[in-house]
Parts: C-alpha cells; structure tokens; sequence
C-alpha cells in the first residue's frame, strides 16, 4: 500500500471521527445560549438546571472535540508536507485566523462556562455561554473558508515552476470569499444546528418513555423541535443554493453526484440507485429533467455530464453518487420525524405514541449520518484534486515518510478512537440515564489507590 | 514594510508563542507530572481543579503554534512536521489522553476508573512535556535533511543523548513551575505537605540544568558562538541563573507568587538562549548547516500573507491577552471544591 492512500485513510479516519464532535458543540452551544437566555429572563430556577445540565453534555463534546481536533493542526505537515508548502501562503493564515480568533475565545470562556456558575455573575455567565458559542462558529467559518478554497480556489497566483511552486495570495479578500465559501458555511452551519436540535429532541423523547423528569424533557423536546424545524427548511434553501454553486463551480462534482455519464438534455434526478460504473450508467429510480430544473431553473436545459471532462479527472462516482444520496435520505427522514412529531404535539398526544418516541429517540442518528455523508461527498467530490484543478492529491504527499511509518500511526488512531468512542458513549450514557435531577455530587469515601487509606 | 522586517517580525510573534506556551501549559503540564505523587484522591482532585478552568486556554498557544509555522514558514511547518512524523504521532497520542482523562476522571465514581485516568493524565503529562523537549533538543542539534527538504533519516535519529537530556530538563523544569503553581492555589495541610516538595524538585530541576548545559556545550557547540561574538548577550544566562536561584528563596519567604514568576521569567530566558544560539535557523540541517538548513529568510511565506496575517495577530493577540486576563483573575485565589468542580 502506497503513502499517498494510507495517508488518505487516515485524514479521513480524523476527519470523520473529529467531526462527530464539533457540530454538536455548535449546536447544542446555540440551545444553550437560548436556554441559559430563558433563564435569564424568567429567573426561573427550572431553566438554570435545564441549562447546567446540557452545558455538562455539552463539555463532554467539547473535550473529545479540542482533543481529536489537535491531530488535524499537525495532519497537514505530518502527511501532506508538499501540500502545505505548496499552500501554506494560503491556507496557512486563515488556519492562523482560526487559532488566534476562535480557539482562544472557546477554551478560554470554557472555564467560565463550566466552573464559573457559583464565581461570576449570571450576566457574565450567560456572557461567557455566547463568548463560547460565538468562538465555536468561528472556528467553523475559518475552516469552512479554508476548505472552500481548496474547492473553488480564487485569489491567488502560482509563482515558481515544478516542486518549488507555490500559490501565493494576491487578494485576500477573494480568498476568504471565494465563489463556494459562504454556500457551504450557511450549509455547514445549520446541520451543525439541526445536530443540536435532534439531541434535545431525542433526550426528551427518551424522558418521556421513561415518564421521568417529564418537564424539562417537554421544554428540551419544544426547543429543539421548534429550532429543529425551522433549521430543516432551511437546509433545503441553503441545499438548493449549494448544488447550483458546485454545478457552475464544479461540474464534474455534480456529475459525479448525480451519476450523470452523458450530457443530454432533460438531465434526470435518481432518487434511489446504483452506480454501474463498468457499464457507465447509472440503474435506478429516476425523475427525467428535474436535475435540469434544480440546477438552471429550465426542465430542457442539460447538466454537464462525465463525458465532457477527461476521464483521469473523475471521481470516484460511485462513492460521491451514494454519500450524496445517503445525505440526502438522512434529511428525508429527519423531515418526516419532525412533521410527524408536530401533528401529535398539536393533537396533544406525543407521550402517547411511544412508537414515534422511540423513533425520536434514535433520530439522533440521522443528523450524523447527513453530516458526515456531506463530508464526505464534498472531499471525495474534490478528488483526484487536492486544490481543485491545481494540486493532485498525489502531488501533496510528503516525501519524508515511509508507509510502514503511517500505517503504525494509523492503527495507533484506530485504536485510541475506538478506546475513545466507548468511553464517552459510557459517559454520555449515564449522564443521560443519571438525569438533569442527579446533579448533586453525591459524597463517596474513596479508598486511596496506593495507601489503602480511606479518604474524601 | 520590507520583507525581512515582516519575516523577523513574524518570528518573534512564533517566539512569543512559545514562551507563553511553555510559561503557560508548562504549569498544567508539570502539575500532571506531580499527578501520581499525590496519593490522596482529594489532594488530586485540588490539582485538577487548580489547573480545570485554565488548562484548555493554555493548550491552545500550541495550536497558535502550528498555525503560526504554518503561516509564516510553511517550508519549515512542513520540513519539520513531516520529519519528526513518528515522534510527533507521539506526542499527539499524550495529547488526545490527557486531554480526555481531565474530562473523564470525575464523571464516573468507581475507584478503578479514577485511578485508570490518573495514570493516564500523569503519563500523557509526562510524555507530551518530555516529547516537546526531545523536539527542541533536536532543533537545537540539527536534523539530517539536504537542500530540498528531503530527509535523511529514521526516527531513532531524534532519539539522541543530547535530545533525551533536553527532554528530561524540560519534565523537571515543569514540574518545578507546577509545583509551584500549586502552592499558589492551595492552602492548609495539602499546601504544607507540598512545600516539602520543592527540595527535591528543585534538586532534580538543577541536576538537569547542570547535566545540559555541559552537554550543550560539549555537543551543541554551535550554540555558543553567538555568545562568543557578541560577548554583552551573557547578560541573558546571568538573569536566567538570578531568577532560578530567586525561586527556593522566595518559595522559603512563602511569597509564592514571586517564585511563580521567578520561574516564568527563567522559562522566557530559557527560549531567549536558545533563539540567540539557533537564529536566523527554524529548522538546521545537521547535513550541511550553511547551505541546507532553513531560516525565517529562505522558509518563508509571501510578502502579502506575512502583511495579512501580522495584520491578524495585531487585532487577535491583544484580545487573547485581555480575556486570557479576566479568565485567570475571575479564578484568582486558592482552590475551593464546589459542586461544578471535578
């Protein structure tokens, strides 16, 4: 196995399971600011619990998501030195931005945040919830940018010839904006959103089976509902936007996504399919001239198909063609739930219907796989490419480093993210089962590991 | 401004991180180094708790870190974060532990669960303090890459003598500095207990310094030559050996908070040295050093990204600075366990 695919395996091993963790800091860090916000208007003291006890799920992701989230800052060098000296005019200041205008801002009101409820002022208190907050969505502008520009790069010039060539900034402006970046942010964002929703949703759901804690489940399955809904229409918008932005900015991408071998016009949508990639087309359900209708308004107009572009610049179809529709599958279901949810509220009979109950129990899993399948659509999308049209992904390795070199970091990864999985599902578990009522410390004598001497 | 103005500039923001990353998670990391002295569970929930609401805002100076390589001298973000793959791999895995076993440790009462965490916090600790160490001491003594950045070499090249003995100062040093960092934050019999330790963290911290220095100046000689030319730079090694003997004296007077930055000072004099001995090099080839190594002229970034992200560190570093302020005044004082503690 060659460095190139190793060191592919692993950034996405990282990636994916960094990213488990961060849209919910997101999410849930804006439900916080709403309910810590409830309780500084009310005074009540039933919304401080409510508040104090998501802000403990809420560190939890946040620490597996500062820790998983270092291995990226040294990615780029450790596996991809050629990249980041090829890039690192570019992507390396807005990583710099990211550092210095989001990290310190979250980690540091963190302290405030998790310590401070009995230090500081409720006002200052509620400050530090958005300070955190605000610092958590920076962090994913920066990266957003960083990323987008790797897809729709703009703003920059190529000085130098073969190795010693360089992308060097000539507008830093257009870097930041380049045609794709606030697209994917506004998508980015409210699935981050849409996260933190589907697990107020799903903890009160679970509550209400267990006919236990039953109003601070019912004000956490209110919220979420209410911010979860709005947030998937809004997605749709932000969908629509986002596929018409890759279709002009990267058509191969959108091929890809569609399957669409040929350019002919009244281009169909595949609902549900199979990508055959031998034979060139794609089996399935499809809906003839609604991709030529999404993308440019115009039932006849056609999408630009495979065959247009050099076969040595594809993707590979058949993943891209499945992450896309898995996401797309995942928001489905996501709509379905709510809609369903909302008709029993209305009716007053959701703690009746424990079927649909244990449904929004486990939706907490759709979120995720919509998150990640987006991901991944959008980076395997890129491929052949590390900078789109630029940089080949093959050209971005570093040439310091042998195999046997990264498949030892990788199996140490795979390790220690399996070791960590668990362990906060454990914890994430019994926070849950322990309930917002536990929040007491109880005072347990400790046996001391190497004295034997009973302490407190 | 010109190009070099901004790159030497740019190099001094990246110094300045690094001093206050060592002042700074020095002290969270030598309190992890101290973790498994502590027999009792509530003399280490104090330790956990004195560095709790700090520890994060202080790791985050190691991103800046990486992201201020990253932007300024990608030619040696990439050269020494590709080179010292396996070592840095390392140091990540200290990193995700110990990170994890602060969070986890007190969100389970079962005792072995407890003591599992600590002995990973300790040794994340340990791993990451004498990792960063092992990494300098190889920057100091030069890594064998040639003109193209390419390198010629394995990972048991870093582990040398002289990098090991960098490493080892590097624990006692933060173990020094968080030693006393507790007894700022503690108080009665735990704080009593933990003046006896100062005697032998400060034998083992000089031990250390001692064993370095003549190594330093047996193996890394070129580290020196600065010095020699520029004879009024020993003003430097002379505040650093006045702060280091000013910590037992006023840890002795109990004016903790002067020992504090009496330490702090002497970490600062630390990087000093070692910037004055490896400048204008980031990274220095060991294969030919004239020719090959990389230096904040020849590593850089562009004119136009330098400008952009002094720009970003103008408007970001005073800001860090005031809420990194108000963060560590509003838990001023000694440790209290409270019901948000862990």
């Amino acid at each position: 196995m060659d460095v190139v695919f190793l060191s592919r395996i692993q950034f996405a091993l990282n990636i994916t399971f960094h990213y488990l963790f961060p849209p919910m800091s997101i999410g849930l860090g804006l439900l916080l600011v709403i309910m810590e916000g409830m309780y500084m208007k009310t005074k009540n003291h039933f919304y401080k619990k409510l508040a104090q006890f998501w802000t403990k799920i809420f560190a939890l992701f946040f620490a597996v998501g500062v820790a998983t989230g270092f291995v990226q800052v040294f990615a780029f060098g450790n596996n991809w030195a050629d990249y980041s000296k090829f890039v690192g005019d570019v992507f390396g200041t807005v990583l710099a931005a990211e550092g210095i205008f989001a990290f310190f801002l979250e980690a540091g009101f963190l302290g405030i945040m998790l310590f401070g409820w009995e230090r500081v002022k409720p006002r200052v208190h509620y400050l530090s919830t958005i300070l955190v907050t605000f610092g958590a969505h920076f962090s994913a502008i920066w990266i957003v940018i960083a990323n987008s520009w790797m897809q729709t790069p703009t703003g920059y010039q190529i000085v130098g010839s073969g190795r010693g060539a360089r992308a060097v900034v000539t507008n830093i402006w257009e870097v930041y904006f380049n045609p794709s970046s606030m697209d994917r942010l506004a998508h980015v964002l409210i699935g981050c959103w849409i996260t933190g929703s589907f697990l107020l949703i799903s903890i009160g759901a679970y509550y209400l089976l267990k006919r236990r804690s039953l109003d601070f489940a019912k004000v956490s399955l209110k919220v979420g509902l209410i911010i979860g809904s709005i947030c998937l229409i809004l997605q749709l918008i932000s969908a629509d936007v986002t596929a018409r932005g890759v279709a002009k900015n990267q058509p191969v991408k959108l091929a890809a996504m569609e399957g669409v071998y040929k350019t002919k016009e009244y281009t169909p949508m595949t609902l549900l399919g199979f990508v055959d990639s031998k034979e060139k087309k794609v089996v399935g359900i499809k809906v003839p001239g609604l991709l030529s209708f999404l993308t440019f308004r115009d039932f006849k107009q056609p999408v630009q198909g495979l065959d247009q572009f050099d076969q040595k610049n594809w993707p590979n179809i058949s993943m891209v063609f499945q992450s896309y529709h898995i996401m797309i599958y995942a928001w489905v279901a996501m709509a379905i739930l709510a809609i369903l949810a909302w008709i029993f509220v209305y009716r007053k009979k959701l703690e009746e219907r424990r079927w649909l109950l244990w449904l929004l129990t486990f939706a907490i899993a759709f979120p995720y796989i919509a998150n990640t399948a987006g991901w991944f659509t959008a980076e395997l999308g890129r491929q052949p490419w590390l900078v789109y049209n630029v940089l080949r992904t093959s050209e971005g390795v570093s040439r310091s480093i042998v195999a046997n070199q990264v498949i030892g970091s990788l199996i140490m990864f795979i390790c220690i993210y399996i070791a960590l999985f668990a362990m906060f599902i454990f914890l994430l578990n019994r926070k849950i089962k322990h309930g917002p009522e536990a929040e007491e410390r109880e005072d347990v004598v400790y046996r001391t590991p190497f004295t034997g001497k009973e302490n407190q | 401004m010109e190009l070099a103005t901004m790159q030497i500039l740019w190099y001094l923001v990246l110094c300045a991180s690094v001093i206050f990353y060592t002042m700074l998670d020095g002290f969270d990391l030598g309190v992890g180094c101290l973790h498994l002295f502590a027999k009792a569970d509530y003399d280490r929930r104090i330790f956990l708790n004195a560095i709790g609401p700090i520890w994060d805002g202080n790791e985050v100076w190691l991103v800046i870190i990486g992201g201020a390589l990253f932007a300024g001298f990608p030619i040696a973000y990439a050269a020494i974060f590709s080179s010292f793959y396996t070592l840095l791999m390392i140091f990540l895995a200290g990193i995700i532990a110990r990170a994890v076993a602060i969070e986890f440790r007190s969100k389970h009462e079962s005792r072995a669960w407890r003591s599992a965490w600590d002995i990973v916090f300790f040794v994340g600790s340990l791993v990451i303090t004498w990792g960063a160490g092992v990494v300098l001491g190889n920057l100091i003594l030069g890594i064998p890459i040639d003109g193209n950045q390419g390198f010629h070499g394995n990972f048991w090249a870093f582990i040398n003598l002289y990098s090991v003995i960098v490493g080892f100062l590097a624990v006692s040093l933060f173990m020094l500095h968080g030693l006393i960092f507790l007894l700022m934050k503690t108080e009665g019999e735990l704080h009593d207990r933990l003046r006896n330790w100062i005697k032998p963290s400060m034998t083992f911290f000089i031990a250390m310094f001692v064993i370095a220095t003549l190594d330093t100046a047996h193996t890394a000689r070129h580290m020196l030559h600065r010095f020699l030319d520029h004879p009024w730079l020993i003003v430097v090694p002379v505040i650093m050996l006045l702060a280091i003997i000013n910590i037992p004296l006023q840890a002795k007077k109990k004016n903790d908070g002067f020992a504090f930055l009496s330490s702090s000072l002497a970490i600062m004099l630390f990087f000093c040295l070692f910037g004055i001995g490896t400048y204008p090099y980031i990274l220095r080839s060991s294969i030919n050093p004239e020719q090959f190594s990389l230096t904040m002229f020849n590593s850089s970034s562009s004119a136009t990204t330098l400008e952009v992200t002094l720009t970003i560190a103008a408007i970001g570093v005073p800001l860090v600075l005031a809420y990194g302020y108000f963060i560590y005044w509003v838990f001023r004082g000694k440790v209290k366990l409270d019901k948000s503690s862990y």
